[in-house]
Order: structure tokens, then sequence, then C-alpha cells
């Protein structure tokens, strides 16, 4: 038969190189905790309160004389920046201290840069997080991503066994600390929209996890001969091409997006395009591996031999 | 083998054509509007003929005016130049008669709307408009309850004739001082029979003795409960003055009020007056004693210092004739003689009974009317946030009382028409039972707004386009039945979001794409099932049955994962974060329906109930 295949049968050991990749992913978990630690976040309004306008002028503006402006009337640390063009314009500003730090600034801001301005300006976007509320975003952000680990402990757990449970949060935990740790290494904007994508990466990792994880489950009860390691393999395996498919499509509207959703969601698009590539990886080689070498048996998958089980969990 | 029941088909489709009317409305494009209302009531049949006529006159091209539920009218136009030029033209006739607009609504055809469907819910981020998240000073409201406490408390033993040292509060608790026990213990049980709601308690400290009145638990929440509530409704009048379509105004949590006002353009003076709790005081001006000795400090009782505006001091009685809270219409004008900005009022009928009753007492004594501006603010003090109360009162006009008056009355003395009139809509609306602030502003320009449908939409378009080609060349006829139902799958969400009248956002829209991502990946596990199955030489319909079989409950333990985390995000999440949840969770649901059921419908159509040598697949 032609079928347009990209992988045939295949028999690749990827289990056998688990310490390689165990010691590569150890070495990426501590950069990513350094950074995360010492170097912290480019976190983005949502979290550390401030102001930012986006303004639009019928001409091309200088950043400098608006940033010389701002300084004149005393707003201090205000990053101005185009924003697609020279004629859009983005300002940043930091929470003020005393009065400034309310909604109000905003408006002393337009009226200020609108009166300099000979031509008309059109006040595209404002948006203002008090001091309180990035607070609150960032505790619910943290708390946000910890319900939703817990969840899918306890469903994977009820579905599979503890083993399974414990090897797809590892991986879990895993993709979210690559995630924010590459948003930390470079530095890139992290806001609201990124702990979306964050959450999201959860429920896309997982549904991988839980793919071969199936498979495997499959596997143990059908194949008579065969170590845990091979079953394991095989079944990575078998879904290999399903795996490599699907990555494909949602990497291929996750570019779409990234490219053409404009600035907005650029961050959203980049978190869940980093999360798929590395949900894939972990898959194999954190989910996996870790049930296997938390040692998962054939007889732990069987269905229910009641007394068999209970001899079986005592060490 | 392979086949479906006929009600099984008869079913899905039924599904997929419900699917498609209620997507239908959104294909339909928006037509610029405005929308009357009358000032008060309803708009007579009359008032919308005056409006045809008004924009005949002014010859504005008008498409259809219609009349709307609630006394409503929607004058619909075919461009926005017109919409702009009717607007000009409807305040120079009915602008002092009804309230309007600026808006858009979607033409449809009368039988869709005969359906009561409606489009797709479009968040700000999307439409354009105004966001803000405002806090309740709860603490404020409980501090105010305290102090009417204590005033009625300070009535009541007066009436009473109980002789008391101090009223006040402190710490959430009012404390009445005396100078003796019988005194006290008399007190306690006049206020305790008269205030069944507080929690009276009697103690000593040192030669004095106490009550003390507690606010239980339950008061307390229901005190602030009120403030919550109260605030919102003055903060809907004021919206409504304003003129702004379609306002989104709501609770959340325990002190929180959002505000959405959808192509409202000017920031400034809408948080100034959402924000805003200016409110007047009338009280009479304490002529027996003399200010100087105030000013030194012996104040007397009963009475109170205040200021001017040209900063001169100046006593005035505690009692008060009548509050804010006591005025039902406010308008600003000029006063006819002095030509100065004034506002007129008229009270409810206890206030104005009120003020009849104090006028006719005091006729030739001077009055005063004080302004009340109270404010939170927030300010930064090295990097930490503090909550400030800032509470204004000053004395903008003080009249000898020429004759007794009752329900209408003029008050002057303020500094422009501007305040004349801004003051006049706050009036109107109410006061604000607890000081509010804004603690986050969204603002969306509308182009930026049509920027972004733009961009979101190409990206929806394009990366489904990508996936389609993609699907169509890898699996072949299965391949496009895949697509076919991803399609389907794009109408069921969007169908979905119209019916739940759910907003849809950026993220959203990125919910969306994500889903056009994923959805594949059911039918994508169930081809894959399929080519293994051929592959160890199952027949095609055996293939077909076993990769749809085997397949089902991979499925569904992915999907469900993802849904756990759809739900945290939608519990956790604000705004544009939920709509993305929103999306995500429907989107999973839907492609669920179309990739197991719907697929496995159009396979079993193709392959099912005949003799197939060969897959395309």
């Amino acid at each position: 038969m032609a079928h347009a295949q990209i992988l045939k049968q295949l028999d690749i050991d990827f289990l056998g190189k688990r310490r390689i990749a165990a010691i590569a992913s150890g070495v990426v978990m501590v950069l990513c905790l350094l950074s995360i630690l010492f170097r912290g976040f480019n976190f983005g309004l949502d979290f550390t309160g401030g102001t930012v306008i986006e303004l639009g002028y019928e001409e091309p503006v200088e950043v400098a004389e608006i940033t010389a402006t701002l300084a004149e009337e005393g707003i201090a640390d205000a990053t101005v920046q185009y924003f697609g063009s020279n004629r859009d314009i983005l300002i940043r500003i930091a929470p003020q201290e005393g009065e400034d730090a309310s909604a109000k600034l905003s408006d002393r801001v337009f009226k200020l840069l609108d009166a300099e301005a000979d031509t008309a300006v059109e006040l595209r976007r404002v948006e203002f997080v008090g001091p309180q509320v990035g607070e609150e975003l960032r505790e619910q952000g943290g708390l946000a991503v910890l319900f939703a680990l817990i969840g899918i402990l306890v469903y994977v757990a009820l579905r599979f066994e503890w083993r399974f449970a414990v090897g797809a949060v590892a991986a879990l935990m895993h993709d979210v600390l690559f995630t924010i740790g590459m948003f930390s290494i470079f530095y890139i904007p992290f806001d609201l929209t990124v702990l979306a994508a964050v959450l999201a990466v959860i429920g896309y990792s997982l549904n991988d996890t839980i793919v071969i994880f199936d498979r495997i489950r499959e596997n143990f009860r059908k194949m008579r001969k065969g170590t845990v390691i091979e079953i394991s393999n095989r079944s990575v395996n078998q879904t290999l091409s399903r795996t490599i498919i699907t990555s494909g499509t949602t990497l291929l509207v996750l570019l779409a997006l990234y490219l053409l959703g404009g600035a907005a969601i650029s961050g959203f698009s980049l978190a869940l395009i980093i999360g798929v590539l590395i949900g894939t990886y972990s898959t194999i080689y954190i989910a996996t591996a870790a049930a296997v070498w938390l040692g998962v048996s054939k007889a732990d998958l069987m269905p229910i031999e009641k007394e068999g089980k209970v001899v079986d969990d005592r060490p | 083998m392979n086949q479906y029941p006929l009600w099984k088909n008869l079913l899905i489709l039924a599904v997929v054509l419900v699917g498609l009317v209620l997507a239908l409305p959104n294909l339909f494009p928006q037509d610029p509007a405005i929308e009357v209302r009358a000032q008060d009531g309803e708009l007579s049949a009359g008032a919308i003929a005056e409006i045809a006529a008004a924009m005949e006159n002014a010859d504005v091209p008008v498409k259809e005016i219609e009349s709307r539920d609630g006394g409503k009218a929607l004058i619909r136009f075919a461009t926005p130049s017109a919409q702009l030029r009717g607007q000009a033209a409807l305040e120079r006739t009915l602008g002092d008669r009804v309230q309007h607009a600026l808006t858009q609504s979607p033409d449809l055809p009368g039988w869709i709307e005969a359906l009561g469907l409606q489009p797709m819910f479009l968040g700000l981020d999307l439409r354009g408009g105004i966001h803000v998240l405002i806090d309740v000073d709860m603490e404020a409201a409980v501090e105010q309850a305290l102090e009417r406490y204590t005033g009625d408390i300070r009535t009541l033993l007066r009436k009473e004739r109980i002789r008391y040292l101090t009223v006040g509060h402190q710490d959430g608790r009012i404390a009445v001082r005396f100078r003796d026990e019988a005194q006290r213990d008399q007190a306690a049980k006049v206020i305790r029979s008269e205030f069944r709601d507080l929690e009276v308690t009697t103690g000593s400290e040192g030669a004095d003795a106490y009550v003390y009145g507690n606010l239980p638990p339950a008061k307390r929440e229901e005190i602030k409960d009120f403030a919550l509530e109260q605030n919102i409704t003055t903060l809907r009048n004021r919206v409504n003055a304003l003129g702004v379509a379609e306002p989104i105004i709501q609770r959340q949590g325990e002190r929180r009020i959002i505000v959405q006002l959808p192509g409202a353009q000017d920031p400034a003076r809408l948080k100034d007056l959402l924000g805003a709790t200016a409110t007047l005081e009338y009280r009479l001006v304490d002529t027996e004693h003399d200010v100087q000795d105030a000013l030194d400090g012996r104040v007397p009782v009963g009475s109170a210092l205040y200021y001017e505006r040209n900063g001169q001091p100046i006593l005035l009685k505690r009692r008060v004739i009548v509050t804010g809270d006591q005025i039902t219409s406010a308008a600003a004008g000029f006063d006819q003689q002095s030509g100065s900005p004034m506002v007129s009022v008229s009270l409810d009928g206890q206030g104005a009974r009120q003020m009849r009753r104090v006028t006719t007492e005091n006729v030739g004594k001077p009055m005063a009317v004080v302004f009340i501006e109270s404010r939170s603010v927030t300010r930064l003090i090295e990097g930490e946030p503090v909550k400030d109360r800032v509470r204004t009162e000053e004395v903008i006009s003080v009249a000898n009382i020429l004759e007794p008056f009752g329900r209408r009355f003029q008050t002057t003395g303020l500094d422009s028409s501007e305040e004349a009139h801004n003051l006049a809509l706050l009036l109107r609306a109410g006061a604000l039972a607890a000081p509010i602030e804004i603690v986050e502003e969204r603002t969306i320009g509308p182009s930026l707004g049509q920027d972004n449908i733009d961009q979101g939409f190409r990206s929806v378009l394009i990366g489904l386009a990508l996936v389609v080609i993609f699907m169509a060349l890898y699996y072949r006829v299965f391949g496009l039945v895949a697509d076919v139902v991803l399609v389907v799958n794009l109408v069921l969400i969007v169908a979905i979001l119209s019916l739940l009248q759910a907003t849809l956002t950026m993220p959203g829209i990125a919910g969306i794409v994500l889903t056009v991502g994923m959805a594949v990946d059911a039918n994508v596990l169930i081809f894959e099932r399929i080519r293994e199955e051929i592959r160890n030489g199952s027949s095609p319909q055996a293939s077909i049955h076993a990769g749809y079989d085997k397949a089902l409950s991979t499925i569904v333990d992915a999907n469900v994962t993802t849904l756990i985390a759809a739900i945290v995000l939608f519990s956790f999440g604000t705004g544009p974060v939920k709509g993305f949840a929103v999306t995500l969770f429907i989107g999973i649901l839907t492609s669920m329906f179309t990739a197991i059921l719907g697929s496995r419908a159009l396979i079993n159509l193709i392959y099912g109930g005949r003799r197939v040598k060969q897959l395309a697949i």
C-alpha cells in the first residue's frame, strides 16, 4: 500500500538512553531553577502592577522626545518604545510612589502627550493594575498551577496506578519548570496569558503521557514475553507516529498564532510552542522512565486479582 | 459491519443542523446604531415618530428605527458617519428628553431574531471599550455604620433625658461614657430595646461607667453586603446617565465590582464619574457661638468647625437637615440673578418635611451647604501599598433663609458649570454607600479592537487551513473526513458560544486555535490504530471497527485531563484567562463529539456495509 507514512514500524531504543536523558534533564532543571531563583521573571504589568499606554500617532515620532516630556513632568521609570511601527508608541510605567499609583496616571500622561503633539493622538490601549491586584494575581497564579497538578495527580492515580501518577506529575513539573525557566533565562515578558498557556501546557503534556501509558497498560496485558523496558519501548514506538503528527499539527497552528496573532498573544503562543516541544520529550524520558524506575510491573496493571496484588505490594 | 443505526445518524445530523443555525447570526454584519432611551419611563410612539422626523430634517439616511423592549428604540445607520450625524441631530432636537448611546447591532433577518438567536458576545479586547475593577472600601462602610449608630444613640439618650458624658466609637466598637452606674444601666436598657441588632454590654474603666455596643459578625456582613449592592445600584445609575449601551456591572467576590463599558471613548471622564463620591449636606449655621473660640479648641457641643472654599472658618450645627440621599432629582443650570452655576434640587417626602420644618423655625437665619467628597487612595510608600482615606468637606454656600421652603430649591457656590453638571449627575444617581477605588483598568481603543479581531480570525483560518491540508495529504479519504469534522467542530464551538452568550476574548480565540490543533489528535489516534490493525493483517472493516474501539478509552482519558486544566483555569482566572478556559472547555467537549461520533458516522457512510478491498488511509 502506498501509504504516505513518515514512520513505518520503528524500533528505537528510547528507554535505553534514559540515564543520559535523566542527566541532561537534571542539568537543565537546575539551570532553570537557578535562573528563576536568582534572575527571576520579567513579570508583565499583570503581576507587578503599573500602567501601560499604547498610543497611535499620525506622524512618526521620536521616542526620546516622549521620554523627555514625561521626565519633565516627574513621571519616573517610564519605558517608551515603538510598538509595530514608528508611529505606534508603547509606554510602560512602573508603579509610582504616592498619588500617581492610581488609575488617574494614564489620563495625565495622555493629556500631556496629546497637548505636546502636533497632530491627533489616538489612545489605543490603557492597562492599569493597582499594586494590591498584582500581588493577588501572583498568588492566584501559583495556586492555579498547584491545584491543576493535584487534580491531575488524583485522576491519573485513580485511572492507572500510583507509579504512573507520580511519573505523569514528575513530567508535568518538568515541563512547567522548563517552560517558565526559558521565560526566566531569556527574560521574556511573563504576563497572565503566559500563565494560562502554562496551564494549557500541563493539559497538553498530560494528554501525551496518557496516550503512552494507555498503550503500556494494554501491552502489559497483551504481551506475554518481554521485560518492562522492552514493553515500554515497544509502546513508545507504536505511538510515536501519533505523537509526532499531533505535536506537528498543534505546532502548525501555534506558529500561525505566534506569527499572525499580534503582540497581545505572542507570549502565550511562545509558551505553548516551548511546552508542546518539551512535553513530547518528557512523556518518554520523564513520565515513562519514572514509572519504570519506580518499578512498575506487569502485575500492577493486570485486571484485579485481589490476593496477588496485596502480596505484590508488600516488600 | 460498520453501520450506524438510522437514529444515530439522524441525531448527529440534527446536532450539526442546530449548530449551524445557532452559529448563523455571526455571519451577518454589524450596523452602526444609536440606542435611545427616555430620560424617565418609556419612549412613546410619538417620540419615535419625532426621532424619524428629526433624522429626515437633518438629512441623515436611516436604515431602520425599531422599538425595543424596556421602552428603548434603536436607530440603524448604513455608515459610521451617518451614525455620528444622526447623534448630532438627536442631541439638537430631543437632547433634553432622551438619553442615547452609540452602539453596534447585527442586522439579522426577521426569522433569526424571532428565534431569539444572537451572535457571539465579543469581549472588550475585541470591540473596544473600558473595563475597570473597583474595590469597595468595606472598612469605611462599617465605620460609617458605626458613625450612624453613635448619632442615633446620642439622639435617643437626649430624648430619654439620660445624661451621658461622651458617645464615640473606636476599633469597631461603640462606647458611651457615663458619670455613674445608675445612668449607665438605665441607658443600657434603653439602647438594648431600641437597637436590637447591637450586642450591648456594660463595664467600667476608672471612675467612669461605660455602655459598649458591638456589631455582631452577621450584622457586619450584612452592612458590607448592603454597601456593595448599594454601590452597584449607584454605579448602574451613573453609567446609565452617561449613556453607554450594554454596560456590564457585576459583583466579583466579596468587595469588588467589575464595570465594563463597551465602545466607551473617554476613559478620563468615565473614571472620574464612576469613582466620585461627591454629595451635599444642608446644615444650620451656629450663630450663638464664636468661631474664634472654636478655633482655639473650644468647639461647642452640638457644633462642628468647617471651612469655606476661600478658607474662612465657620461653625455649623452638627445636626444635618437633609443629606444627599434624600435628593430625588437634580439638574444643573445658571442662577437667574447672579448668573453663576447652580444645581436645582428636589427632595423626597421625608427630606422635604424636614427642610420645611427647619426653615420655618429658622427664617432669617443662615443655612450652609456642605460639599463632601471622600476617596480611598492606595499610595505606594517605599514599595508597599498603603490604603488611605481622604475626606474633604467644604462649605460651598451660606445664605439666609428668606422664607420657608420644602421640596424644591437651588444651591449655588459651585466653581464651574462643569462642576455643577457633574454634581447634578452624581446627586441624581444617588450616593455611594462606601468609597471606592479603581484598582484595575483595561481600556481598548476601537481600532485596536478591530485589529485584534482581524488578527485573531486570520490566525484561526490559516491554522485551520494548514491542518486541513496536512490531514488530507497524510490520511487521504480518512483525512478528508477528519477535515470535515474539524470544520463542524469549529461551527459547534461558535454555536455554543453564541448560545451561552459567553464572552469571546482574544485569548478565547487563541483557545479555539489551540483546539483546532488538538482536536485532530483524536482522529490521529484512531487512524493510527486502524493502520496498525491493517498492518497486523486485519480486514479493512475489522480494522475500522477495532481502530475506533481501542482508541476510545485513550481519547477520553487524554481529554478529561485537559478538561481538569481548563476547569482550574476557569475558577482561578480573571477576565482574559477565563475567556481562554471557556473556549478550551467547550472545544474539548465538541471535539470529542465530532472526532469520535461524527467521523465514525462519515466513515460508516463511505465504507460501511459493503465489501472493501482497501482503505484509503
